[in-house]
């Protein structure tokens, strides 16, 4: 059982991230997360609603996706849902950022980010809903 | 909805593009346009000031990415000035030091270019 719980529901446009941004400082600073936590939970999670946005919907506005936080002991969990396209693992590489420059790519290092902002990133696909988790403990840098 | 903006100053040959406020996935475009026009005017040597920068996601870090390789084929840099420490974090976090020109005044980043240029 969660400490507290949070939720938020958003539509998949851009225009709607520093809402999202706003919620999660205000929670994760609520939780007493120091401020530097709170900031790198704050973008990641600003990241996964981006690339829900961009990918899971194809920027198609009109979708919703729902953004909980909860609060245990020992952590804070961002849960993301949204009932767009599935994530493929498979297929992801971590990115090169040279690689990138060279190519003139502007993005595909989202996914990275997050995975260095927080210490635990989980996915998982079940009855047509994405769900990832967003795990920061109290005791980690 | 994001607040951001960005306006144009100049120093000699080199553009200097001031950003304000908050770029995210939403935003990124508008840093996008402000670039292609410095490559319609033709100017290569970009600089962006930071100081009113208050958060970066990866979309605006996207933006350096796509530019920063065809800017320097024509001669040209994007160097980048004066970052508040916690946007400063979310580049060296992603290893952008290693391929930007990053520095901690304009001032530096303008002799920068003046050095490039003599050379």
């Amino acid at each position: 059982m969660s400490l507290t719980e949070h939720s938020l529901l958003i539509r998949s446009t851009t225009d709607n991230l520093d809402k999202v941004r706003a919620f999660v400082e205000k929670h994760a600073a609520a939780a007493s997360f120091p401020p530097a936590a709170v900031e790198n939970v704050k973008m990641a999670v600003d990241e996964a609603c981006a690339n829900v946005i961009e990918h899971a919907y194809g920027n198609e506005t009109g979708h919703v996706i729902e953004i909980s936080i909860l609060t245990f002991d020992d952590r804070l969990v961002v849960r993301l849902r949204d009932q767009g396209k599935k994530f493929d693992q498979t297929t992801y590489e971590e990115p090169d950022l040279a690689t990138f420059v060279r190519q003139k790519k502007s993005g595909g290092f989202g996914v990275h980010l997050m995975r260095k902002l927080m210490d635990e990133v989980e996915y998982r696909h079940l009855d047509g809903q994405n769900e990832t988790l967003l795990i920061k403990y109290r005791d980690a840098s | 909805m994001s607040d951001f903006s960005v306006s144009f100053r100049s120093n000699g040959d080199v553009r200097i593009l001031d950003l304000n406020g908050e770029l995210d996935a939403h935003t990124a475009s508008e840093l996008e346009s402000a670039i292609e026009k410095c490559r319609e005017e033709g100017s290569v040597q970009i600089i962006v000031n930071g100081k009113q920068l208050v958060y970066i996601s990866s979309a605006g870090l996207g933006v350096f990415m796509a530019f920063i390789e065809e800017l320097r084929e024509r001669g040209g840099d994007i160097k980048i000035a004066s970052l508040r420490p916690k946007v400063y974090n979310v580049f060296d976090l992603l290893g952008f030091p290693m391929l930007f020109d990053i520095t901690d005044t304009e001032e530096e980043a303008v002799s920068r270019f003046s050095t490039t240029v003599s050379d």
